[in-house]
Protein backbone atom coordinates (compact mmCIF):
# COMPACT_ATOMS: atom_id res chain seq x y z
CA UNK A 1 0.00 0.00 0.00
CA UNK A 2 1.51 3.38 -0.94
CA UNK A 3 2.87 5.60 1.57
CA UNK A 4 1.65 8.63 0.26
CA UNK A 5 -1.90 7.56 0.90
CA UNK A 6 -0.28 6.26 4.34
CA UNK A 7 0.53 9.27 5.31
CA UNK A 8 -2.79 10.71 4.21
CA UNK A 9 -4.96 8.58 5.88
CA UNK A 10 -2.99 9.21 9.75
CA UNK A 11 -3.02 13.02 8.54
CA UNK A 12 -6.38 12.78 8.47
CA UNK A 13 -7.17 10.79 11.06
CA UNK A 14 -4.90 12.74 13.50
CA UNK A 15 -4.84 16.21 12.04
CA UNK A 16 -7.38 17.82 14.67
CA UNK A 17 -5.33 16.50 17.67
CA UNK A 18 -1.72 17.32 16.25
CA UNK A 19 -3.28 20.77 15.02
CA UNK A 20 -4.91 21.24 18.44
CA UNK A 21 -1.50 19.91 20.39
CA UNK A 22 0.63 22.35 18.82
CA UNK A 23 -1.91 25.58 18.92
CA UNK A 24 -1.19 25.18 23.02
CA UNK A 25 2.29 24.98 22.41
CA UNK A 26 2.64 28.28 19.98
CA UNK A 27 -0.45 29.80 20.64
CA UNK A 28 -1.58 30.47 16.91
CA UNK A 29 -3.26 28.52 15.22
CA UNK A 30 -2.24 29.38 11.77
CA UNK A 31 1.46 28.56 12.76
CA UNK A 32 0.25 25.45 14.30
CA UNK A 33 -1.31 24.19 11.11
CA UNK A 34 1.95 24.93 9.04
CA UNK A 35 4.36 23.39 11.38
CA UNK A 36 1.78 20.54 11.36
CA UNK A 37 1.76 20.72 7.61
CA UNK A 38 6.00 20.21 7.71
CA UNK A 39 5.58 17.80 9.56
CA UNK A 40 3.36 15.86 6.99
CA UNK A 41 5.96 16.37 4.55
CA UNK A 42 8.53 15.04 6.42
CA UNK A 43 6.97 11.85 6.71
CA UNK A 44 6.50 11.78 2.84
CA UNK A 45 9.78 11.83 2.23
CA UNK A 46 11.22 9.92 5.43
CA UNK A 47 8.58 7.05 5.52
CA UNK A 48 9.62 5.48 2.06
CA UNK A 49 12.92 5.44 2.95
CA UNK A 50 12.94 4.17 6.64
CA UNK A 51 9.68 2.51 6.52
CA UNK A 52 5.96 3.35 8.23
CA UNK A 53 7.00 3.99 11.70
CA UNK A 54 5.46 1.61 14.44
CA UNK A 55 3.29 4.95 15.45
CA UNK A 56 2.32 6.57 12.65
CA UNK A 57 0.52 8.99 14.68
CA UNK A 58 2.96 8.99 17.21
CA UNK A 59 5.75 10.17 14.76
CA UNK A 60 3.71 13.24 13.41
CA UNK A 61 3.28 14.84 16.69
CA UNK A 62 6.73 14.00 17.90
CA UNK A 63 8.01 15.54 14.41
CA UNK A 64 5.63 18.47 14.59
CA UNK A 65 7.08 19.31 18.17
CA UNK A 66 10.16 19.30 17.32
CA UNK A 67 9.78 21.94 14.55
CA UNK A 68 7.43 24.10 17.01
CA UNK A 69 10.83 23.93 19.34
CA UNK A 70 12.93 25.14 16.39
CA UNK A 71 10.72 28.00 15.36
CA UNK A 72 10.54 29.37 19.14
CA UNK A 73 13.84 29.08 19.48
CA UNK A 74 14.53 31.62 16.63
CA UNK A 75 12.17 33.88 18.33
CA UNK A 76 14.31 34.89 21.78
CA UNK A 77 11.24 36.18 23.75
CA UNK A 78 10.08 32.68 24.09
CA UNK A 79 13.34 31.06 25.47
CA UNK A 80 11.76 29.85 28.75
CA UNK A 81 9.00 28.30 26.49
CA UNK A 82 11.34 26.15 24.57
CA UNK A 83 13.15 24.97 27.50
CA UNK A 84 9.82 23.87 28.95
CA UNK A 85 9.02 22.21 26.03
CA UNK A 86 12.76 20.72 25.71
CA UNK A 87 11.94 19.18 29.11
CA UNK A 88 8.70 17.71 27.77
CA UNK A 89 9.79 16.13 24.87
CA UNK A 90 12.73 13.92 26.33
CA UNK A 91 9.93 12.85 28.41
CA UNK A 92 7.27 11.57 26.06
CA UNK A 93 9.97 11.04 23.23
CA UNK A 94 7.52 8.47 21.50
CA UNK A 95 4.36 8.40 23.55
CA UNK A 96 1.44 9.71 21.69
CA UNK A 97 -1.12 11.26 24.45
CA UNK A 98 -3.91 9.20 23.25
CA UNK A 99 -6.60 10.01 26.18
CA UNK A 100 -5.48 12.16 28.30
CA UNK A 101 -7.88 15.88 29.39
CA UNK A 102 -5.08 17.83 28.04
CA UNK A 103 -5.73 16.76 24.71
CA UNK A 104 -9.64 17.14 25.07
CA UNK A 105 -9.34 20.33 26.05
CA UNK A 106 -6.75 21.37 23.39
CA UNK A 107 -9.05 19.69 20.75
CA UNK A 108 -12.20 22.40 22.21
CA UNK A 109 -9.94 25.03 22.08
CA UNK A 110 -9.36 24.66 19.04
CA UNK A 111 -12.53 23.84 17.18
CA UNK A 112 -13.75 26.90 19.42
CA UNK A 113 -11.07 28.91 17.38
CA UNK A 114 -11.71 27.47 13.78
CA UNK A 115 -15.43 28.67 14.52
CA UNK A 116 -14.70 32.24 16.08
CA UNK A 117 -17.56 34.19 15.16
CA UNK A 118 -15.16 37.43 14.37
CA UNK A 119 -14.22 35.44 10.90
CA UNK A 120 -16.51 35.34 8.09
CA UNK A 121 -18.80 32.18 7.75
CA UNK A 122 -16.87 30.41 4.65
CA UNK A 123 -13.49 31.52 6.42
CA UNK A 124 -15.27 29.55 9.46
CA UNK A 125 -15.89 26.88 7.31
CA UNK A 126 -12.46 26.85 4.98
CA UNK A 127 -10.45 26.46 8.41
CA UNK A 128 -12.58 24.20 10.38
CA UNK A 129 -11.82 21.50 7.28
CA UNK A 130 -8.56 22.34 6.92
CA UNK A 131 -7.41 21.82 10.64
CA UNK A 132 -10.27 19.66 12.26
CA UNK A 133 -10.99 17.76 8.95
CA UNK A 134 -7.40 17.53 7.69
CA UNK A 135 -8.93 18.27 3.99
CA UNK A 136 -6.68 19.94 2.02
CA UNK A 137 -6.89 23.35 0.07
CA UNK A 138 -7.91 21.48 -3.44
CA UNK A 139 -10.64 18.98 -1.25
CA UNK A 140 -12.61 21.71 0.48
CA UNK A 141 -12.32 23.77 -3.10
CA UNK A 142 -13.52 21.15 -5.14
CA UNK A 143 -16.68 20.24 -2.08
CA UNK A 144 -17.83 23.73 -2.17
CA UNK A 145 -17.24 24.62 -6.04
CA UNK A 146 -15.01 27.82 -5.42
CA UNK A 147 -12.05 27.84 -7.24
CA UNK A 148 -8.86 26.82 -5.04
CA UNK A 149 -7.11 30.17 -4.61
CA UNK A 150 -10.21 31.68 -3.16
CA UNK A 151 -10.06 29.09 -0.53
CA UNK A 152 -6.58 29.60 0.00
CA UNK A 153 -7.25 33.44 0.70
CA UNK A 154 -10.24 32.67 3.25
CA UNK A 155 -8.24 30.10 4.99
CA UNK A 156 -5.12 32.79 5.00
CA UNK A 157 -7.03 35.80 6.23
CA UNK A 158 -8.64 33.55 8.46
CA UNK A 159 -5.40 32.78 10.20
CA UNK A 160 -4.33 36.08 10.18
CA UNK A 161 -7.42 37.25 12.10
CA UNK A 162 -6.93 34.79 14.74
CA UNK A 163 -3.37 36.33 15.38
CA UNK A 164 -3.48 37.06 19.00
CA UNK A 165 -7.05 36.19 19.40
CA UNK A 166 -7.33 34.79 22.98
CA UNK A 167 -7.51 30.96 23.25
CA UNK A 168 -9.99 31.05 26.11
CA UNK A 169 -13.00 31.50 24.42
CA UNK A 170 -16.32 31.98 26.09
CA UNK A 171 -17.81 28.92 25.10
CA UNK A 172 -21.41 29.14 26.28
CA UNK A 173 -21.61 31.97 24.06
CA UNK A 174 -19.37 31.01 21.29
CA UNK A 175 -21.14 27.37 20.85
CA UNK A 176 -24.16 28.15 18.31
CA UNK A 177 -21.36 29.42 16.18
CA UNK A 178 -19.77 26.42 16.05
CA UNK A 179 -22.99 24.61 15.78
CA UNK A 180 -23.38 26.49 12.68
CA UNK A 181 -19.94 25.85 11.15
CA UNK A 182 -21.10 22.11 11.69
CA UNK A 183 -24.39 21.98 10.62
CA UNK A 184 -23.28 24.39 7.54
CA UNK A 185 -21.03 21.71 5.74
CA UNK A 186 -23.67 19.57 6.64
CA UNK A 187 -25.80 21.16 4.95
CA UNK A 188 -23.50 21.92 2.15
CA UNK A 189 -23.08 17.83 1.10
CA UNK A 190 -26.58 17.20 2.20
CA UNK A 191 -27.85 18.53 -0.52
CA UNK A 192 -26.15 18.27 -3.29
CA UNK A 193 -28.35 15.77 -5.71
CA UNK A 194 -26.67 12.44 -6.87
CA UNK A 195 -24.89 12.85 -9.78
CA UNK A 196 -22.83 16.04 -8.63
CA UNK A 197 -19.10 16.04 -6.87
CA UNK A 198 -17.77 12.76 -5.37
CA UNK A 199 -16.65 15.31 -2.80
CA UNK A 200 -20.92 16.15 -1.15
CA UNK A 201 -21.40 12.80 0.45
CA UNK A 202 -17.76 13.25 2.09
CA UNK A 203 -19.09 16.87 3.60
CA UNK A 204 -21.98 15.28 4.91
CA UNK A 205 -19.65 12.75 6.81
CA UNK A 206 -17.22 15.29 8.06
CA UNK A 207 -19.53 17.15 9.54
CA UNK A 208 -21.11 14.29 11.18
CA UNK A 209 -17.76 13.12 12.55
CA UNK A 210 -16.96 17.08 13.83
CA UNK A 211 -20.34 16.64 15.70
CA UNK A 212 -19.85 13.16 17.25
CA UNK A 213 -16.70 14.59 18.22
CA UNK A 214 -17.99 17.51 19.69
CA UNK A 215 -21.00 16.02 21.64
CA UNK A 216 -18.74 14.02 23.19
CA UNK A 217 -16.22 17.03 24.68
CA UNK A 218 -19.10 18.86 25.55
CA UNK A 219 -21.45 16.75 26.80
CA UNK A 220 -23.38 18.51 29.13
CA UNK A 221 -24.83 20.42 26.28
CA UNK A 222 -28.18 19.63 24.87
CA UNK A 223 -27.43 21.45 21.84
CA UNK A 224 -24.44 19.63 20.84
CA UNK A 225 -26.49 16.35 20.71
CA UNK A 226 -29.32 17.88 18.92
CA UNK A 227 -27.39 18.89 16.39
CA UNK A 228 -26.24 15.40 15.81
CA UNK A 229 -29.65 13.20 16.21
CA UNK A 230 -30.42 15.56 13.40
CA UNK A 231 -27.65 14.92 11.05
CA UNK A 232 -27.81 11.13 11.82
CA UNK A 233 -31.53 11.47 11.10
CA UNK A 234 -31.34 13.20 8.07
CA UNK A 235 -28.43 11.26 6.86
CA UNK A 236 -30.06 8.10 7.44
CA UNK A 237 -32.39 9.31 4.39
CA UNK A 238 -29.52 9.72 1.64
CA UNK A 239 -30.58 6.31 -0.16
CA UNK A 240 -34.31 7.17 -0.21
CA UNK A 241 -33.64 11.30 -1.38
CA UNK A 242 -33.12 11.06 -4.92
CA UNK A 243 -34.91 8.83 -7.68
CA UNK A 244 -33.25 6.99 -10.12
CA UNK A 245 -33.27 10.04 -12.26
CA UNK A 246 -31.65 11.99 -9.71
CA UNK A 247 -34.73 14.27 -9.11
CA UNK A 248 -35.11 14.95 -5.40
CA UNK A 249 -37.82 12.64 -4.41
CA UNK A 250 -40.08 14.57 -0.99
CA UNK A 251 -39.85 13.58 2.17
CA UNK A 252 -43.57 12.41 2.53
CA UNK A 253 -42.87 10.42 -0.59
CA UNK A 254 -39.86 8.53 -0.02
CA UNK A 255 -39.49 4.74 0.12
CA UNK A 256 -38.95 4.08 4.05
CA UNK A 257 -37.66 0.87 3.61
CA UNK A 258 -34.41 3.01 2.21
CA UNK A 259 -34.18 4.72 5.54
CA UNK A 260 -30.92 3.56 7.07
CA UNK A 261 -32.15 2.34 10.74
CA UNK A 262 -28.27 2.33 12.36
CA UNK A 263 -28.16 5.88 11.52
CA UNK A 264 -32.03 6.19 13.26
CA UNK A 265 -31.30 4.48 15.72
CA UNK A 266 -28.29 6.70 16.88
CA UNK A 267 -29.98 10.07 16.25
CA UNK A 268 -32.25 8.59 18.74
CA UNK A 269 -29.69 7.57 21.35
CA UNK A 270 -28.05 11.51 20.40
CA UNK A 271 -31.96 13.03 21.14
CA UNK A 272 -32.24 11.11 24.59
CA UNK A 273 -28.71 12.41 25.25
CA UNK A 274 -29.57 15.36 24.57
CA UNK A 275 -33.31 15.72 26.42
CA UNK A 276 -30.78 14.56 29.65
CA UNK A 277 -28.41 17.45 29.42
CA UNK A 278 -31.20 20.21 29.29
CA UNK A 279 -33.73 21.66 27.61
CA UNK A 280 -34.62 21.83 23.98
CA UNK A 281 -32.69 24.41 21.76
CA UNK A 282 -33.61 24.60 18.07
CA UNK A 283 -31.34 21.95 17.00
CA UNK A 284 -32.77 19.64 19.84
CA UNK A 285 -36.22 20.64 18.51
CA UNK A 286 -35.31 20.14 14.94
CA UNK A 287 -34.40 16.51 16.03
CA UNK A 288 -37.35 15.64 17.45
CA UNK A 289 -39.27 16.75 14.41
CA UNK A 290 -36.90 14.59 12.54
CA UNK A 291 -37.05 11.60 14.62
CA UNK A 292 -41.24 11.83 14.69
CA UNK A 293 -40.85 11.68 10.69
CA UNK A 294 -38.82 8.21 11.37
CA UNK A 295 -40.63 6.85 13.59
CA UNK A 296 -43.24 6.51 11.34
CA UNK A 297 -43.33 3.32 9.09
CA UNK A 298 -44.94 4.65 6.36
CA UNK A 299 -46.04 8.70 5.95
CA UNK A 300 -49.31 8.08 6.84
CA UNK A 301 -48.24 6.88 10.20
CA UNK A 302 -46.85 10.89 10.83
CA UNK A 303 -47.81 11.88 14.59
CA UNK A 304 -48.51 15.39 12.99
CA UNK A 305 -49.90 16.68 15.99
CA UNK A 306 -46.56 16.52 17.71
CA UNK A 307 -44.71 17.67 14.82
CA UNK A 308 -47.02 20.92 15.31
CA UNK A 309 -46.43 20.90 18.60
CA UNK A 310 -42.80 21.03 18.45
CA UNK A 311 -42.89 23.38 15.41
CA UNK A 312 -44.77 25.49 17.96
CA UNK A 313 -42.20 25.46 20.59
CA UNK A 314 -39.78 25.91 18.26
CA UNK A 315 -41.47 29.03 16.96
CA UNK A 316 -41.02 30.86 20.70
CA UNK A 317 -37.24 30.15 20.39
CA UNK A 318 -36.60 31.06 16.34
CA UNK A 319 -39.93 32.69 15.61
CA UNK A 320 -38.61 32.80 11.97
CA UNK A 321 -40.95 32.94 8.71
CA UNK A 322 -39.92 29.76 7.74
CA UNK A 323 -40.35 28.15 11.11
CA UNK A 324 -44.02 29.85 10.78
CA UNK A 325 -45.00 28.00 6.85
CA UNK A 326 -43.64 24.47 8.53
CA UNK A 327 -45.83 24.92 11.40
CA UNK A 328 -48.59 25.72 9.23
CA UNK A 329 -47.82 22.57 6.66
CA UNK A 330 -47.80 20.09 10.17
CA UNK A 331 -51.26 21.76 11.45
CA UNK A 332 -52.77 21.70 8.43
CA UNK A 333 -51.60 17.87 8.18
CA UNK A 334 -53.43 17.69 12.02
CA UNK A 335 -56.18 19.70 11.80
CA UNK A 336 -56.99 20.14 8.47
CA UNK A 337 -56.29 22.81 5.67
CA UNK A 338 -58.03 25.37 6.66
CA UNK A 339 -56.04 25.79 9.69
CA UNK A 340 -52.78 25.46 8.13
CA UNK A 341 -54.12 28.74 5.66
CA UNK A 342 -54.93 30.53 8.41
CA UNK A 343 -51.63 30.07 9.62
CA UNK A 344 -50.02 30.95 6.36
CA UNK A 345 -52.21 34.34 6.20
CA UNK A 346 -50.52 35.56 9.51
CA UNK A 347 -46.73 34.99 7.97
CA UNK A 348 -44.92 38.11 8.20
CA UNK A 349 -42.41 38.33 4.79
CA UNK A 350 -41.51 35.03 2.73
CA UNK A 351 -43.22 37.32 0.08
CA UNK A 352 -40.58 36.04 -2.94
CA UNK A 353 -39.68 32.69 -1.42
CA UNK A 354 -41.49 29.88 -3.69
CA UNK A 355 -42.62 27.19 -0.88
CA UNK A 356 -45.20 29.87 0.28
CA UNK A 357 -47.22 29.72 -2.81
CA UNK A 358 -46.53 26.44 -3.14
CA UNK A 359 -47.51 25.28 0.45
CA UNK A 360 -50.72 27.42 -0.26
CA UNK A 361 -51.27 25.46 -3.38
CA UNK A 362 -51.43 22.37 -1.22
CA UNK A 363 -53.87 23.56 1.02
CA UNK A 364 -55.98 25.18 -1.63
CA UNK A 365 -55.92 21.92 -3.57
CA UNK A 366 -57.01 20.12 -0.95
CA UNK A 367 -60.02 21.98 -0.19
CA UNK A 368 -61.07 21.45 -3.85
CA UNK A 369 -60.65 25.35 -4.28
CA UNK A 370 -58.67 24.64 -7.58
CA UNK A 371 -58.20 27.62 -9.54
CA UNK A 372 -56.56 29.56 -6.67
CA UNK A 373 -54.28 26.37 -5.64
CA UNK A 374 -53.10 26.34 -9.75
CA UNK A 375 -52.50 30.56 -9.27
CA UNK A 376 -50.28 29.55 -6.16
CA UNK A 377 -48.27 26.63 -7.65
CA UNK A 378 -48.04 29.09 -11.49
CA UNK A 379 -46.61 32.08 -9.16
CA UNK A 380 -44.57 29.21 -7.03
CA UNK A 381 -43.07 28.25 -10.48
CA UNK A 382 -42.11 31.53 -11.70
CA UNK A 383 -40.44 32.41 -7.55
CA UNK A 384 -37.81 29.11 -7.88
CA UNK A 385 -34.45 29.27 -9.31
CA UNK A 386 -34.20 25.46 -9.15
CA UNK A 387 -35.02 24.31 -12.87
CA UNK A 388 -36.44 20.86 -11.30
CA UNK A 389 -38.67 22.42 -8.72
CA UNK A 390 -39.92 24.73 -11.78
CA UNK A 391 -40.25 21.84 -13.64
CA UNK A 392 -42.55 20.07 -10.83
CA UNK A 393 -44.35 22.72 -10.10
CA UNK A 394 -45.46 23.46 -13.28
CA UNK A 395 -46.84 20.03 -13.79
CA UNK A 396 -48.64 20.29 -10.37
CA UNK A 397 -50.04 23.96 -11.91
CA UNK A 398 -51.42 21.95 -15.09
CA UNK A 399 -52.45 18.91 -13.70
CA UNK A 400 -55.08 21.32 -11.78
CA UNK A 401 -55.99 22.99 -15.02
CA UNK A 402 -56.97 19.97 -16.93
CA UNK A 403 -59.26 18.36 -14.07
CA UNK A 404 -60.67 21.83 -13.70
CA UNK A 405 -63.73 20.42 -14.55
CA UNK A 406 -64.14 17.58 -12.82
CA UNK A 407 -64.50 19.84 -9.71
CA UNK A 408 -67.16 21.90 -8.64
CA UNK A 409 -65.69 25.32 -8.16
CA UNK A 410 -66.87 26.63 -4.84
CA UNK B 1 -17.18 4.67 3.60
CA UNK B 2 -18.24 2.04 5.72
CA UNK B 3 -15.51 -1.00 6.39
CA UNK B 4 -16.63 -4.15 9.16
CA UNK B 5 -13.82 -4.79 10.73
CA UNK B 6 -14.21 -8.68 12.26
CA UNK B 7 -11.82 -10.68 14.84
CA UNK B 8 -11.22 -13.79 14.81
CA UNK B 9 -11.04 -16.84 17.50
CA UNK B 10 -8.51 -19.24 17.87
CA UNK B 11 -6.06 -17.10 19.67
CA UNK B 12 -4.66 -16.62 23.46
CA UNK B 13 -7.54 -16.09 26.05
CA UNK B 14 -7.81 -12.41 26.43
CA UNK B 15 -6.62 -11.23 29.97
CA UNK B 16 -7.97 -8.37 32.23
CA UNK B 17 -5.49 -5.93 30.82
CA UNK B 18 -6.59 -6.92 26.95
CA UNK B 19 -10.01 -5.90 27.71
CA UNK B 20 -9.04 -2.73 29.07
CA UNK B 21 -7.20 -1.63 26.25
CA UNK B 22 -9.32 -3.38 23.75
CA UNK B 23 -12.30 -1.29 25.64
CA UNK B 24 -9.58 1.88 25.67
CA UNK B 25 -9.64 1.53 21.72
CA UNK B 26 -13.32 1.35 21.11
CA UNK B 27 -13.87 4.62 23.19
CA UNK B 28 -11.53 6.26 20.96
CA UNK B 29 -13.25 5.33 18.25
CA UNK B 30 -16.54 6.42 19.41
CA UNK B 31 -15.06 9.87 20.92
CA UNK B 32 -13.43 10.67 17.05
CA UNK B 33 -17.04 9.92 15.53
CA UNK B 34 -15.45 6.80 13.82
CA UNK B 35 -17.38 3.84 15.21
CA UNK B 36 -20.85 3.32 14.00
CA UNK B 37 -21.16 -0.15 16.02
CA UNK B 38 -19.27 -2.93 17.80
CA UNK B 39 -19.90 -6.16 19.37
CA UNK B 40 -18.89 -9.77 20.39
CA UNK B 41 -20.30 -12.80 19.24
CA UNK B 42 -21.96 -15.56 21.17
CA UNK B 43 -20.72 -18.57 20.10
CA UNK B 44 -23.67 -20.18 20.51
CA UNK B 45 -25.68 -19.83 17.59
CA UNK B 46 -26.88 -21.80 14.49
CA UNK B 47 -25.84 -22.48 10.93
CA UNK B 48 -27.73 -21.88 8.07
CA UNK B 49 -27.59 -24.43 4.84
CA UNK B 50 -29.67 -24.07 1.73
CA UNK B 51 -30.14 -25.59 -0.89
CA UNK B 52 -32.90 -24.65 -3.23
CA UNK B 53 -34.71 -22.89 -0.93
CA UNK B 54 -34.98 -25.08 1.71
CA UNK B 55 -33.09 -24.75 4.64
CA UNK B 56 -31.47 -26.96 7.22
CA UNK B 57 -30.12 -25.65 10.76
CA UNK B 58 -27.23 -26.60 12.75
CA UNK B 59 -27.34 -25.58 16.39
CA UNK B 60 -23.76 -24.11 17.89
CA UNK B 61 -21.73 -23.69 19.72
CA UNK B 62 -19.42 -22.59 17.44
CA UNK B 63 -15.30 -23.88 17.70
CA UNK B 64 -13.66 -21.25 18.46
CA UNK B 65 -11.25 -21.51 15.11
CA UNK B 66 -8.77 -19.26 13.26
CA UNK B 67 -11.92 -18.97 10.70
CA UNK B 68 -14.75 -18.06 13.39
CA UNK B 69 -15.93 -14.81 13.67
CA UNK B 70 -15.72 -13.29 17.73
CA UNK B 71 -16.44 -9.77 17.52
CA UNK B 72 -16.22 -6.79 15.12
CA UNK B 73 -16.71 -3.39 14.57
CA UNK B 74 -18.54 -0.92 11.57
CA UNK B 75 -16.11 2.28 10.88
CA UNK B 76 -17.42 5.44 9.65
CA UNK B 77 -14.35 6.19 7.70
CA UNK B 78 -13.42 8.28 4.70
CA UNK B 79 -10.50 5.68 2.81
CA UNK B 80 -9.92 2.18 3.03
CA UNK B 81 -6.27 3.15 4.28
CA UNK B 82 -8.05 5.09 7.59
CA UNK B 83 -9.67 1.54 7.61
CA UNK B 84 -6.47 -0.04 7.48
CA UNK B 85 -4.39 2.45 10.25
CA UNK B 86 -7.36 1.70 12.65
CA UNK B 87 -7.35 -1.77 12.42
CA UNK B 88 -3.51 -1.71 12.46
CA UNK B 89 -3.37 -0.02 15.89
CA UNK B 90 -6.34 -2.68 17.24
CA UNK B 91 -3.96 -5.55 16.60
CA UNK B 92 -0.90 -3.69 17.81
CA UNK B 93 -2.73 -3.81 21.17
CA UNK B 94 -4.61 -7.23 20.65
CA UNK B 95 -0.61 -8.68 19.40
CA UNK B 96 -1.76 -12.06 18.06
CA UNK B 97 -4.47 -13.10 15.74
CA UNK B 98 -6.44 -12.58 12.39
CA UNK B 99 -9.17 -10.91 10.92
CA UNK B 100 -10.72 -9.01 8.12
CA UNK B 101 -11.66 -5.56 7.03
CA UNK B 102 -14.46 -5.16 4.32
CA UNK B 103 -15.69 -2.41 2.59
CA UNK B 104 -19.32 -2.00 3.21
CA UNK B 105 -21.52 -0.99 0.72
CA UNK B 106 -23.80 2.13 1.05
CA UNK B 107 -25.53 4.59 -0.40
CA UNK B 108 -23.17 6.94 -0.83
Amino acid sequence: MSVERTVEAVWRLEAARIVAALARLVRDVGLAEELAQDAVVAALEDWPVTGIPANPAGWLMTTARHRAIDRLRRDDRLKDKVAQLGRGLKDHEDEYDLDGDDLRDDLLRLIFMACHPVLPTESRVALTLRVLGGLSTGEIARAFMVPEPTVAQRIVRAKRALVGKSFDTNREEQLPSVLEVIYLIFNEGYTATAGDEWMRPELTHEALRLGRVLAGLVPHEPEAHGLVALMEIQASRTAARVDRQGRPVPLLEQNRGRWDPLLIRRGYAALLKAEKAGPPGPYVLQAAIAACHARARRAGDTDWATIAALYGALRTLTPTPVVELNRAVAVAMADGPEKGLEILDGIDGLRDYHLLPSVRGDLLAKLGRTEEARAQFARAAELTRNGREREALRRRSHSLGRHAGDQSAG
Amino acid sequence: MRFLMTMNGGGPAADEQLYAEMGRFIEELAATGVLLATGGLAMEGSHAKATGGRVSFTDGPYAESKETIVSFALLDVRSKEEAIELSRRFWAIVKDGEGDIRQVYGPE
